[in-house]
C-alpha cells in the first residue's frame, strides 16, 4: 500500500512537470513528445485505478495515434511556435498565436 | 506572459476541479453501493452474469445495456474521418509529385517492423474478440491494429493500404452492427435487443449479439483510423 502511493505520486508529479514542460516548450515537437508522456501516465493511472479498457484505449490513442497526427502537422507546417511559415500571410500568423 | 496567463487559468481550472472533488475520496465507489439493490450499479452487477453469461461487465454494458450509445459513437468516428478524407485526400494526377512526409528509416526498423506487424494485428484481433471476456473491445482493438498499419507505414515509405478495401470493410462493419440492430427491431423487440443464445459464462461464443458487434466495431474502427494515418501520410502538394 506504501509502494503503491510512492510510485503514484511520483508519477503524478511527472505528470505535472511534463505538463507545464508542454506549455511552456517553444518547440512544438518536444511539447507533443512531453503530452505523450502525459498520456503514458495516465493509462498507468488508469491501470492502477482498476480501468484495464480505458488505459487500452489510451494507450493505443493517446501515445500512438494522437502524437503522430500532432507531429504529421508540425512536420506540414512549422517546427517553432513563433516561427513564421513560408507559405502563409505573416499577419494572419500573428492572429493565430 | 500569454505562457503565464495559460498557467494561471489552468491553476484556476484545477482548483475548482479539487474544491468540487475534495469531499470524494480517491477511488471510491460513486454510482452508489453494489449492495443496496436500488442502484445500477448493483444491477449490472448482479445479473450481467447471469443474465448475459458475460464476464466483462463494461462490454456488456457498452454493447448491450447502452448499445444505441455505441452506434452513435461510431457513427461520430465514422463522420470526423469522413470529414478529414474530404479535406485532404486527393487521387494522383499527372505532373504531381508526392512529397514524402517521413525520412528513409533504418534497417533495423524495416526489419523489426516486419516482424512485429503481425504479432499486433494478432493482440487486437485478440482483444475485440475476446471484448466480452477480457479487458478492451472493439475500440481498442482497432485502435491497436491502426497502430501496426501506422508502425508499417512508418518503415517502409511505399506502404499503400488500399483504399477501395477499407472503404469495403469499413462499410460492411457498419451494416452489420445497424443490421443486427434491425433484426432484434424485426423479431418483434427493441432495437438491438440480444436474440441470439447466450450460451455458457467464458466461452468464446458467449453473450449473444455481443462478440458479434464488437468485432463488427473491431473492424470499423480499424479500417477508420488507418484510413485517416494513410490519407495524413500521404498528402499530395503541386509542384
Amino acid at each position: 500500500m506504501m509502494f503503491e502511493a510512492i510510485v503514484i505520486i511520483i508519477l503524478a508529479v511527472i505528470l505535472l512537470a511534463a505538463a507545464v514542460y508542454a506549455v511552456m516548450q517553444k518547440d512544438l515537437l518536444y511539447a507533443v513528445i512531453a503530452t505523450g508522456v502525459i498520456s503514458l501516465i495516465l493509462s498507468v493511472f488508469f491501470f492502477i485505478m482498476q480501468a484495464p479498457d480505458v488505459a487500452l484505449t489510451e494507450a493505443a490513442i493517446g501515445i500512438a495515434l494522437t502524437t503522430i497526427v500532432f507531429i504529421i502537422t508540425i512536420r506540414n507546417t512549422s517546427r517553432r511556435e513563433d516561427e513564421v511559415p513560408m507559405d502563409h500571410e505573416p499577419d494572419r500568423n500573428e492572429n493565430d498565436n | 506572459m500569454k505562457k503565464l496567463l495559460v498557467l494561471l487559468l489552468l491553476a484556476v481550472v484545477g482548483y475548482s476541479l479539487i474544491t468540487a472533488m475534495m469531499g470524494v475520496k480517491f477511488g471510491e465507489n460513486r454510482l452508489g453501493d453494489p449492495q443496496d439493490e436500488k442502484t445500477v450499479s448493483a444491477y449490472y452487477l448482479n445479473n450481467t452474469t447471469q443474465k448475459l453469461s458475460v464476464s466483462n461487465v463494461i462490454t456488456a454494458i457498452v454493447v448491450n445495456y447502452r448499445g444505441l450509445d455505441t452506434l452513435g459513437e461510431v457513427s461520430v468516428l465514422f463522420l470526423a474521418s469522413l470529414g478529414l478524407g474530404s479535406i485532404l485526400y486527393r487521387k494522383h494526377k499527372e505532373g504531381e509529385e508526392e512529397v514524402a512526409i517521413l525520412k528513409p528509416s533504418s534497417q533495423l526498423l524495416q526489419a523489426g517492423s516486419k516482424l512485429i506487424f503481425p504479432a499486433i494485428l494478432m493482440l487486437g484481433a485478440y482483444v475485440f474478440i475476446h471484448g466480452h471476456l477480457t479487458p478492451g473491445g472493439g475500440f481498442q482493438g482497432g485502435a491497436i491494429i491502426a497502430t501496426g498499419f501506422l508502425l508499417m507505414m512508418m518503415a517502409y515509405q511505399d506502404y499503400r493500404v488500399s483504399h477501395s478495401v477499407l472503404v469495403w470493410v469499413e462499410s460492411l462493419a457498419g451494416i452489420t452492427f445497424a443490421g443486427i440492430g434491425m433484426w432484434g427491431l424485426l423479431l418483434g423487440n427493441t432495437f438491438l435487443e440480444n436474440f441470439l443464445p447466450i450460451g455458457t459464462l467464458n466461452n468464446l461464443f458467449s453473450g449473444g449479439i455481443i462478440p458479434i458487434i464488437y468485432i463488427a466495431v473491431g473492424f470499423k474502427v480499424a479500417a477508420e483510423l488507418t484510413g485517416v494515418l494513410d490519407t495524413l501520410l500521404n498528402i499530395k502538394d503541386k509542384h
